[in-house]
This record gives structure tokens, C-alpha cells and sequence, in this order.
């Protein structure tokens, strides 16, 4: 029965959805008001209707209902509580359901939210939302329903992926869904600002929050599948240009890149078509993220549903959404019109240069996912680019990025001088160049790429503080007034500074993980020492275990530096009973300087185990960098105005805004 | 007019694109590999890893000397280090001659990897430029094909094997068609 009423509710979910695509798209062309207004009530029932069976699906799996087939394939009785819940968006139906979950949530915080919002442009914005949503509810229905019956039903279930069996990747898939489907948001704003032919200040302010916010999760969710990547997957690596990785780095850098220039229409009326292009394709990458891992176009080595049948309706709806409003887009973008001119050397040419830099690097992440596709479209024959591509590609276009990311928050608007910038920076550059000598004197050996890196990430963190101390005018006016100074900058600039800086952080921490990584894989028995980075690890053997689901085979090793005890590191080897499949628990010791990094791997026939032992420096650097950035967007969210509709500004504000703030 | 044009260009690239999505959609990802099967291997030469030991292979030595395998591996790819130790263990059990294809890949850094990871190849060959790989028509690797005592490609496999497959697929297929 639980099962119907979520299928039932879903259906209706799409029924609402359906009017609310075109009723209030109509009011608002043709001045209906109650046409209009059915927008709002229609946002918030079909949340309740998807909610409803978002719960339908979450009591099936924790009552583990084996006549429903979805669960049959996800879930088993021994699995623990967490992994339950978290099964039901762990597998292709149920991630659906979780986006249309998350779409329809945010439609209804518009609806209920936004009554400083234009009537005209809510209406609009509503519908286009519910269009994205009728598309999703309807490849769903057709194509991939959760509450499918299975019939006669099996005594247990298949399990949960052991890999996705994890604490980390349980809230993975959330948030990189909100921050997906916060896009949504961006996209309806500037579809509806299409078909309005209006773009302002008040527009970019609305739709900055959204992005902003979007941008949070986005950030988090990588981050955590990264994160998971790194001590779940037992490689030792964090990142590994996988297509799916890729698939949701892509929408990250053209949201980034739109972060940046909506500052610009906000603040000087100006790039205007560039911002709705970019909100158009940051959701038609956040959408081509979801379907591509779906879709059997691509296949990857950790995707985990591919099913070509779905394809099609993909393609479809993909063409609708992306070629439909990029032809709106090439219809009614020539009409916007942009009041505000500058130079190119200025704020709003260092944020265009962030653009171009940001937008090319999507586009070549792009085309190394699909190279190898459409290569084999054309008859090509089948290849693989792999890491060596990518970062012959992204390193280059990163570092002049970084180099001009310390410069840019020091020009003014409209037009500016590079030359005091510059002179303001000769202390990074003296920061970078001892930074560089440093790493060159520890890590001569290593890459060249390595001690560049290490330098840029030092110029961009001195460079970020430069400018805020040139901001509180530091050691020019008596230190109350820079106090002072430092009490009014607006949280947005704040948000600016510290998600700089945590930039320059976790640069400083993927250098170090990159470049200076030290392994070593061998066969060792107990009693063997192997050294690794100045860290001697002595095995102790291995010894045998039972976890709720699995089996365990767990391995010891003390770590020594000089003499001294350091750490006892218990890598384990999990086999999980019900589907035979075995993952490994790498063992890992966080310091400030790197981690250490164990894993324990196959028993060989002389009894000696494969181990694999690192030393990753400044793995710590990369998390808390990230942390930084996500705390700065949230912060930069609570700045006033984003709770103001219309551009009013303060007088105390605007004389510090109006030389400062910027992203 | 040259810059109305500029607005209708994002358009123009998505329709291109679209396009080979659809190509690429009627092609059915599971079929397309085992497009080989059953036909005789491409007629290659490939050198030893440069500075490594042995003297290469080519598909003169995969006929008339009972089964063989070749693996398809790199020093970049991660998923061939989880699928090596279970080579080796294939190697061991001295019922195929097991090749190693080097693809893609620095002489030193593959090198530097057989050493660490242990080198259980009968023979290697390097294929820097991955010409070999495409006329074997290499997907992504690791890939590990079974070729017969005639040459003839009986079994190929996309991905790190796993024990399971090893048993249940593999060593059978071996069996199968050794003389």
C-alpha cells in the first residue's frame, strides 16, 4: 500500500506541475492575475505531494519491503539503520526522486518567500521550474519508478554497494543534489528574464543568493565524494578526473564563473547576456552531471546505474531544456540592453578574465569527458584521455587564474591602474619567491610544477591579505580606525577575502598531495619495517573479524619517526557477505604536515600481505581550504543585502561598498 | 549582424553536440567491445618498455604457443594496480603465457611500477602512442584479452578483474581452449 501512495502521489506531483508550467506563464504574458497567482499554492502542494513520497520510499526501505523491487536491488535486512535510509537515493530511482525533492523544495521557498518579488517575474520563474520538474516526474514515471512491485517477493534483499556503505558518501549524493538543483534556480531566473526582455540590479541580487548557495553545496558535495574517494577507495588519491567527478566539477566552474559576473550586473549594470548564458549553461551542465552518469552514454568505472534504454528520453529532454533555452537565449539576449562600460584593465575586466578562464576550463573538462565519445561517434575507434590530458590542459589555465586572482580585488570599477596594484603586492611576491626557495631546498627532486605551485598558492594568500589590509587602510590611520573600518565591511567583501584565502589553501594542499606524495608497495610479513618519508613502519600482522554485515581482515602497523612512537595505524580489509564484494578501510593519521596512509590489501601464498603505505603532505590543507570557501559563501549569504529586495543602499555602507566590496 | 550571430553560436555548439550524443547513444556501450571476438589478432611488433628487461612481443609469438593473455596496463591507471596482484596469481598458475601491453605510458614511471608491483610477464611490450591498443580496439583500461593457439581473440574483458571473474570466467575459457 505505502508503495502505491508514493506512486500515486508522484503522479500527481506531475499533474500539478503540468499547470503549474503554463497557467501562470500565460497570466503573466497576458495580465491574468489569478492566473498568476496559482503559481504560488501550486509551488507548495506539489513539495507535500513529493514529500509524501520521498516518506513512502523511506518507510519501504526501513521496513525493508521486498515486494518492492527498488529495494530488492538496495537494501537487506542486516544492513545497519544509516545505510537504510541512506539506499534510498544511493541507486538511480531514488536519486530522482531526491532531485524532484530538492526542485520542488526550492520552488515553494520562492513561492513562499519571495513577495518582494515582482508578481510577474515570480509567475515566471515558478513556471520554468515546474517545466524542469514535469521533466523529471515524466522520466520517472515512464522510465524509472521507485515503487515498481517484484512479484513473488525474495526472502532477502541484493545489499547496498558496500563501496556507497559509508558515512561520507551517505550525505554525498544531498548535497551535491542541492547544490545541482540550486542552479535550477539561477536558470529560472534567467529564463524568465528572457522571456521579460529586463535584466537589473534587483535580478542579480535575486538571483545571487540562489547561486551563492548553490555554490556552498556544489563546493561541499564534491569535496565529501572526494574526501571519500580518498580514504574509502584505498588509492591514496583524492581526485582522478573520472567522468563522473568530472561531471559535477564542470557545473562547479561555469557556477563559479557565475558567481563573479553577476556581481557585475549587480553592481555595474553590465555583462548582462554573458550572466544569462552562464546561468543557462551552468544548469545544462548541473543537468547534463545528473543523466550523464545515468545514461550509458558514457561509462565509467564507478557508475553505478547504466541503463541505454533511459538514454533516449535523456537525449530528449536534454535538447528541450538546454536547445530551447539557448534559443531563446539567441533570440531575446540581443534586446538586453547594459548601461555600464569599463576598460579592460579594471574590476569588471579582471571578473571577465575569471570568466573566460573559468568558462574554458569547463568547456576543455567537457570535451576530455566526451572526447573519447564523440571520437568514437565519427568512427575514430575507441581511446581513453586519462589524467595526463587533463592536466596538461588545467594547469596552465589555473595558474595564470591564480596569478591575476591576487590582482583583481585591487582594481577599481570602470578603470584602473595596474601599476599601484602591483607595487601594493611586491610583499607577496616576496612571500611566493622564500616560499618557492623553500620548497625547491626540501623537495628539490620533485616536480618543477610542484614549487610553482607552492609559490602561486603563497602569492594568492599574502596577495588576499594585501588588499584587506589595504581595504582597512592597516598602519595608514591610527588602528581604531582601521578597527572600525574592519566592523563595517560588508560580509559579502568578508566572503570575498576568506574564500580567497581557503582557495590559496587547499592550492597549497593539492600541490603537496600531488606533488610531493610519497608510496610504497610491497609484500611484508609480520616483524617487516618498511620506511616511508622518514616514517618507519613496522606490520604486526593481520588478524580476522566480524562487522554487522561483513567480514573483516584487520592489519597493524606501528609507526615510528626516530625512535619514537608515533601512531598504531589498523587499515581493514572488509568482504561483505551478501554480495561477496570487498572494500578496503585505508587507516589514516592526520597531521599538520600530511597524512599517513595506510592499506592492507591480499594475503599472497607465503603469508606475506601486499600492504600500500604513503605520506601525502598537506591533505589536511585541501579539507580545511574547502571549509573556509564554504564558510565564506555562507557568510557572504547572511550580508544584508540579500535580505533587501531592491538595490537600497545605506549611506554607511555605500562609502565602503562603493571602493571595496566585491565577490 | 556579425553580432547577432554571437548570441545564436552557444545554440549552434549545443546542436553539434546533440548530435553525437545520438550517435553515440545508438551505439550500445556492452556490445561494442566484444566486437573482436573471434577474430584473429592485428598483426603488430611491439618493442620492450625502453631500459627494461625481455625483447618485446609481437603476434608472431601469440601463435602456436598455446593460450595466451595480454594485459592492457599503465602507471597512471589506478584500477590496474587493484587488478595486479590477481595477474600475477594468473601468471603463477603457468597456464597461459600472460603479455603485458604497456600503454600509453613513461618508460621509467612503467618500469618504476613493475618493480614496486612485481613483474609477473612472460614479456612486455611498450605502446607509448597506443596504436596497438586501438587496433585491439582498447576501450579503457586495464583490458585483458585471451587470444587461442591460432591467434584468434576468444575473450576479452573492460575493467580490473576480480577474483570472481578470474575463476568463473577467465581460467575456464583458458582451459577451454588449450590444446
Amino acid at each position: 500500500m505505502t508503495a502505491e501512495i508514493g506512486h500515486f502521489a508522484l503522479i500527481l506531483a506531475l499533474l500539478i506541475a503540468t499547470m503549474q508550467a503554463t497557467l501562470p506563464l500565460i497570466g503573466a504574458h497576458k495580465g491574468y492575475g489569478s492566473w498568476m497567482a496559482t503559481a504560488r499554492p501550486a509551488a507548495v502542494t506539489q513539495f507535500g505531494l513529493v514529500a509524501i513520497s520521498f516518506g513512502c520510499l523511506t518507510q519501504l526501505y526501513l521496513t525493508s519491503d521486498f515486494s518492492v523491487l527498488n529495494v530488492v536491488q538496495n537494501s537487506h535486512t542486516a544492513k545497519p539503520l544509516i545505510y537504510k535510509i541512506a539506499g534510498v537515493w544511493a541507486n538511480h530511482e531514488g536519486s530522482l526522486l531526491l532531485w524532484v525533492l530538492i526542485l520542488s523544495l526550492f520552488g515553494s521557498a520562492v513561492a513562499v518567500f519571495g513577495s518582494n518579488l515582482p508578481p510577474r517575474l515570480r509567475a515566471r520563474v515558478l513556471s520554468v521550474q515546474a517545466m524542469i520538474a514535469v521533466g523529471f516526474y515524466l522520466f520517472m514515471l515512464l522510465t524509472s519508478n521507485p515503487f515498481e512491485r517484484v512479484f513473488p517477493a525474495p526472502i532477502n534483499g541484493q545489499d547496498l554497494n558496500p563501496l556507497l556503505q559509508d558515512p561520507g558518501l551517505a550525505i554525498h549524493p544531498p548535497m551535491l543534489y542541492l547544490g545541482y538543483v540550486g542552479f535550477s534556480m539561477a536558470f529560472s531566473f534567467a529564463i524568465a528574464a528572457l522571456i521579460e526582455g529586463r535584466v537589473d540590479a534587483a535580478w542579480a541580487r535575486w538571483v545571487r543568493p540562489w547561486t551563492l548557495a548553490a555554490w556552498c553545496f556544489l563546493t561541499g558535495g564534491i569535496t565529501l565524494g572526494s574526501w571519500w574517494a580518498y580514504y574509502e577507495l584505498g588509492w591514496g588519491g583524492w581526485w582522478f578526473w573520472d567522468p563522473v567527478e568530472n561531471a559535477s566539477f564542470m557545473p562547479w566552474l561555469a557556477g563559479t564563473a557565475l558567481l563573479h559576473s553577476s556581481t557585475v550586473v549587480e553592481k555595474r549594470d553590465t555583462l548582462k547576456g554573458w550572466t544569462i548564458l552562464l546561468a543557462i549553461i551552468t544548469f545544462s551542465l548541473s543537468l547534463l552531471g545528473t543523466f550523464l552518469v545515468r545514461s550509458g552514454v558514457l561509462t565509467s568505472v564507478h557508475a553505478f546505474a547504466t541503463d541505454p534504454a533511459r538514454g533516449v528520453f535523456i537525449l530528449a529532454f536534454l535538447i528541450i531544456v538546454i536547445g530551447g533555452s539557448l534559443a531563446l537565449f539567441a533570440w531575446r539576449a540581443p534586446q538586453l540592453v547594459s548601461t555600464g562600460v569599463f576598460q579592460p584593465i579594471s574590476r569588471e575586466g579582471a571578473l571577465l578574465l575569471n570568466n573566460l578562464i573559468m568558462a574554458t576550463a569547463a568547456a576543455a573538462v567537457l570535451l576530455g569527458t566526451l572526447y573519447p565519445l564523440l571520437l568514437d561517434a565519427i568512427g575514430g575507434g575507441k581511446i581513453s584521455v586519462g589524467p595526463p590530458f587533463f592536466n596538461a590542459v588545467f594547469i596552465p589555465l589555473m595558474v595564470p587564474m591564480i596569478a591575476a586572482m591576487a590582482v583583481g580585488p585591487m582594481l577599481s570599477w570602470k578603470r584602473a591602474d595596474l601599476k599601484p596594484a602591483l607595487t601594493r603586492l611586491w610583499t607577496a611576491a616576496l612571500a611566493a619567491g622564500a616560499i618557492m626557495l623553500a620548497a625547491w631546498a626540501l623537495f628539490a627532486d620533485g616536480p618543477v610544477m610542484g614549487v610553482l605551485g607552492i609559490g602561486l598558492a603563497g602569492w594568492l594568500f599574502i596577495g588576499t591579505l594585501v588588499e584587506l589590509g589595504g581595504r582597512l587602510q592597516l598602519f595608514k590611520v591610527p588602528l581604531s580606525d582601521s578597527f572600525s573600518r574592519l566592523r563595517r565591511t560588508p560580509r559579502a567583501a568578508w566572503g570575498m577575502t576568506l574564500a580567497h584565502l581557503g582557495l590559496a589553501i587547499t592550492i597549497a594542499g593539492m600541490v603537496g598531495a600531488g606533488a610531493w606524495r610519497t608510496e610504497s608497495i610491497q609484500a611484508m610479513k609480520p616483524g617487516d619495517t618498511v620506511t616511508v618519508a622518514g616514517y618507519e613502519f613496522t606490520f604486526d600482522g593481520a588478524k580476522d573479524g566480524k562487522g554487522p554485515n561483513y567480514s573483516i581482515t584487520e592489519g597493524t602497523f606501528r609507526v615510528f619517526k626516530g625512535g619514537k612512537a608515533v601512531v598504531t595505524l589498523n587499515p581493514e580489509k572488509r568482504i561483505y557477505m551478501v554480495s561477496k564484494r570487498q572494500t578496503t578501510e585505508a587507516a589514516i593519521h592526520t597531521t599538520f604536515f600530511g597524512d599517513l596512509y595506510a592499506v592492507v590489501g591480499d594475503q599472497d601464498p607465503s603469508g606475506a600481505y601486499v600492504t600500500r603505505l604513503y605520506f601525502n603532505p598537506l591533505v589536511a590543507w585541501m579539507w580545511g581550504g574547502v571549509v573556509i570557501m564554504v564558510c565564506a559563501g555562507c557568510l557572504s549569504l547572511t550580508d544584508r543585502r540579500h535580505r533587501i529586495g531592491a538595490p537600497a543602499k545605506s549611506r554607511a555602507q555605500g562609502r565602503v561598498t562603493a571602493q571595496t566590496a566585491g565577490a | 549582424m556579425a553580432n547577432r550571430l554571437v548570441y545564436i553560436l552557444p545554440l549552434m555548439v549545443f546542436l553539434i553536440m546533440a548530435v553525437y550524443f545520438a550517435i553515440g547513444l545508438s551505439k550500445d556501450p556492452s556490445i561494442l567491445p566484444s566486437a573482436l571476438i573471434n577474430k584473429p589478432i592485428p598483426e603488430f611488433s611491439l618493442p620492450p618498455i625502453d631500459g627494461g628487461p625481455g625483447k618485446g612481443f609481437s603476434s608472431a609469438d601469440l601463435r602456436g604457443n598455446g593460450v595466451s593473455v595480454i594485459n592492457v596496463f599503465a602507471s597512471w591507471c589506478v584500477p590496474c594496480r587493484v587488478e595486479h596482484p590477481l595477474i600475477a596469481r594468473l601468471a603463477a598458475l603457468k597456464v597461459a603465457t600472460v603479455y603485458g601491453l604497456n600503454f600509453k605510458d613513461k618508460p621509467k614511471k612503467a618500469l618504476k611500477w613493475l618493480q614496486e608491483m612485481g613483474d609477473p610477464y612472460a614479456a612486455h611490450g611498450s605502446d607509448p602512442k597506443g596504436r596497438v591498443a586501438i587496433d585491439f580496439g582498447v576501450y579503457g583500461i586495464p583490458e585483458t584479452f585471451i587470444i587461442d593457439n591460432d591467434g584468434i581473440i576468444r575473450y576479452k574483458y573492460v575493467g580490473p578483474i576480480n577474483p570472481g571473474r578470474l575463476e568463473k570466467e577467465i581460467l575456464p575459457i583458458i582451459k577451454k581452449f588449450s590444446p
